[in-house]
């Protein structure tokens, strides 16, 4: 396992080398080069444009200039944004990482968990109303065109219903007494949400041991409301909670809506992984020695369908990006994709290649989990490697 | 026995015909065997008859341009025609119905310095709702709703098929030649297509529509060159795989085929059913791809689906909702619809492809 998880590194950090690569040609590629940009100025004497070519690197041979590109990517020198001048652009985008981190994660987590849940219900009710409801829903969630889908939930749950507010994700009004930066109470909440996960996990590894399936879940459901309970205790006593309420209102609407639409991808692919495995002739086996139907959908089938929900996870990597950039437009919140998008509007070229970079590294990081995950998963490519 | 006499009887009519008859009634009956399957999903129809009403609105702009709209193109253009529908308001001292009734300010805006209650004044509104000059009402600008819907399918189908065919193309070359040779050639450009499925698609076209102008030519190229060296050629390639197994190679191969003839003589044919198929779904993709970009206003298009949500969107009417019904849900749902027209035919077109999805 450990072999498997170097090796990918490996091939993960040679991937996110490739991607710089073709970064480099993006830029290069583009007519005149960036000192152009920068001082398009006639008055400028060309003196001053060839001192500032030097400082810059660009009177150095290609090769050379790409090495110092890619060294600087990788020690996070990303120079300084044109739009905001002084700031340099890695601090504008580690500030906007948290953000579109946690839109990232709570999105595909919910949407994974609630989506194969009801998959394996629905397979498992084939032909029933409830099946045809949700099936049709699905389809429909599926094929919506997502921005004009995120238009419309701001538009009947902001505007007209007024339930959420209509955008950003903090109340300036509530903050400016704040002890604490957005970004501070930010980084807790995920903390916070790392800690939580890693005690769930911790709650299902050590109740796998019990063999009878009633006390298992007795000791998981108590142990489980104990994590519960230790989350809303710390946030109760944290004196970040009114702060973090607010940042939680404001997310409610974003998530949800970019939750449902992959929720739905997920519903689709479960339900027909599940009908696949079902036709398997273990399902019969597990039939016919008396094995209560509970436990075949639960351990025999959806433990098998699991597999290529998960394969498709790392396919939809780069379409949970995508629509995470969409809903950063759409409900103005200031991740990286609404980095990259006021960045390409504002000519601001360093802070996009930045951004783009960033956002490359965090694809790169989620398949590299992904992959462990399915490793994990599937004994067969263990035992392979 | 009397199949085969017909069979036979059949072959000695044959020979009178020219051979390019024989063809197209051996393709009109491939195509009725195809259809009474691809007919067995209702799903499927749904999505012929959706394209097939787009396909009518995008053949109707032309016409209407010529003949209807004649000599108003200040009005009907999609991009540069403006009109401003004339509403009559009533002036009154408290507005219960903005849309007839208007203030005192209201009114000494519009040039009417000394308004009196009840006077009737004449406004010109843009976005106006639909009435009989414009059936869909007009947008922020002035320009006819419908007239830009008309000419956004067009341009969705120009993109669809530029995109769908030429990322088809090269998938199915690619997977064949990777499925054919192997070695380090399939390593190479399986690697390749690899590292295409990771790049994060929409941020990269983000950036390189802000680097360059971007039509819908390029756009359609550009996604069929991703999509074709990536997603699709991985598929391809499984299906060029089980295909190069068969006999039929091995007897061309021994009655003195070469290669390049094998590869477009054998596998590509026999390759190509799943390659249409995927058309269909590279078309899904790549509107929804170009909806997206146009929304973000990133693309030198001159008016598209996508570019319709978005001025509703920056001029601020879309949190209007039902009271700007012709803005919020015309383009929308054309994207959406298109898209799944396409997607449901490709549904359909799976059972026709894959025999192991037929209900017998």
């Amino acid at each position: 396992m450990v072999r498997f998880i170097g090796k990918r590194l490996l091939q993960m950090g040679l991937l996110f080398i490739v991607f710089l690569t073709i970064l480099f040609f993006l830029l290069n590629a583009q007519p005149g080069d960036i000192s152009q940009q920068f001082v398009g100025n006639p008055d400028i004497p060309p003196e001053a444009k060839e001192i500032l070519r030097a400082r810059l690197g660009l009177d150095q041979p290609l090769f050379f200039q790409y090495l110092n590109y890619v060294k600087n990517v990788l020690t996070l020198n990303l120079g300084q944004s044109f739009d905001h001048f002084p700031r340099p652009v890695s601090e504008i985008l580690l500030q906007a990482l948290p953000r579109t981190l946690y839109l990232f994660l709570t999105a595909t987590l919910l949407s994974y968990l609630v989506g194969f849940q009801t998959g394996k219900l629905v397979a498992w009710k084939r032909d029933t109303p409830i099946e045809r409801f949700t099936m049709v829903g699905s389809i429909i969630l599926y094929t919506v065109f997502y921005p004009w889908f995120a238009i419309l939930m701001l538009w009947f749950f902001g505007s007209k219903l007024g339930l959420f507010p209509l955008g950003k994700f903090l109340d300036p009004e509530k903050w400016f007494d704040s002890p604490y930066t957005a970004n501070q109470v930010f980084n807790m909440m995920l903390l916070s949400a790392l800690v939580a996960a890693i005690l769930v996990g911790a709650v299902y590894w050590f109740t796998h041991k019990i063999v009878e399936p009633k006390p298992r879940q007795r000791a998981r459901r108590l142990l489980l409301a104990l994590v519960a309970i230790g989350m809303v205790v710390f946030w109760m006593v944290s004196p970040m909670s009114q702060y973090a309420a607010d940042i939680a209102y404001h997310t409610i609407l974003p998530v949800t809506t970019l939750t449902l639409v992959f929720y739905a991808a997920i519903t689709l692919l479960t339900r027909s992984s599940m009908l696949e495995t079902l036709r398997e002739d273990y399902i019969f086996t597990a039939r016919a020695k008396g094995v209560p139907e509970k436990v075949i959908r639960d351990r025999h089938a959806a433990r098998n369908a699991l597999l290529p929900v998960t394969t498709s996870f790392v396919l939809s990597i780069a379409a949970v990006i995508g629509g995470g950039i969409v809903t950063e437009s759409i409900f103005s919140w200031p991740g990286l994709g609404l980095t990259l998008l006021n960045a390409v509007t504002a000519e601001d070229i360093p802070v996009a290649m930045g951004a783009l970079a960033f956002i490359g590294f965090l694809a790169l990081v989620a398949h590299l989990i992904a992959d462990i995950l399915y490793a994990v998963l599937d004994p067969r490519i263990r035992v392979e490697s | 026995m009397t199949d085969v006499r017909d069979t036979d009887m059949m072959g000695a009519e044959v020979l009178d015909e020219s051979l390019w008859k024989i063809r197209m009634r051996l393709l009109w009956r491939s195509f009725k065997r195809n259809w009474a399957l691809f007919s067995q999903s209702k799903m499927g129809v749904v999505g012929v008859v959706i394209v097939g009403f787009f396909g009518f609105l995008a053949i109707l702009h032309p016409i209407l341009m010529a003949t209807a709209w004649k000599g108003q193109e200040a009005i009907y253009d999609p991009v540069i025609g403006a009109d401003s529908v004339i509403v009559e308001k009533t002036v009154v001292t408290e507005v219960t119905d903005p849309s007839t009734e208007m203030s005192f300010t209201e009114a000494m805006i519009t040039g009417e310095f000394f308004p009196e209650e009840g006077m009737i004044i004449e406004v010109p509104i843009a976005p106006a709702p639909p009435n009989a000059k414009h059936l869909l009402g007009t947008d922020p600008f002035g320009r006819d709703i419908f007239s830009q819907l008309m000419f956004g399918a067009r341009a969705a189908f120009i993109l669809g098929v530029i995109a769908a065919t030429s990322a088809v193309v090269l998938a199915t070359v690619v997977g064949s030649v990777a499925a054919y040779y192997g070695g380090w050639m399939d390593t190479w450009l399986m690697r390749q297509a690899d590292l295409i499925l990771l790049l994060p698609l929409l941020p990269l076209l983000i950036v390189i529509g802000s680097f360059w102008e971007i039509g819908l030519w390029q756009l359609g190229i550009l996604i069929g060159i991703l999509s074709g060296l990536g997603a699709t050629a991985i598929i391809l390639k499984s299906q060029a795989l089980s295909v190069k197994v068969k006999p039929f190679n091995d007897a061309a191969r021994v009655a003195g085929g070469g290669n390049r003839h094998i590869i477009v003589r054998h596998i590509i044919p026999n390759v190509l059913p799943l390659s249409f198929l995927f058309m269909m779904f590279e078309v899904t993709g790549a509107i929804f791809l170009e909806a997206t970009l146009s929304f973000f206003g990133l693309l030198s298009i001159p008016m598209s689906w996508g570019i319709m949500i978005n001025t509703s969107h920056t001029q601020g009417y879309t949190l209007f909702g039902l009271r700007a019904w012709w803005l919020l849900f015309p383009a929308g749902l054309a994207v959406t619809l298109f898209a799944a027209g396409f997607f449901l035919i490709g549904r359909a077109m799976d059972v026709v492809v894959n025999p192991r999805l037929r209900t017998r």
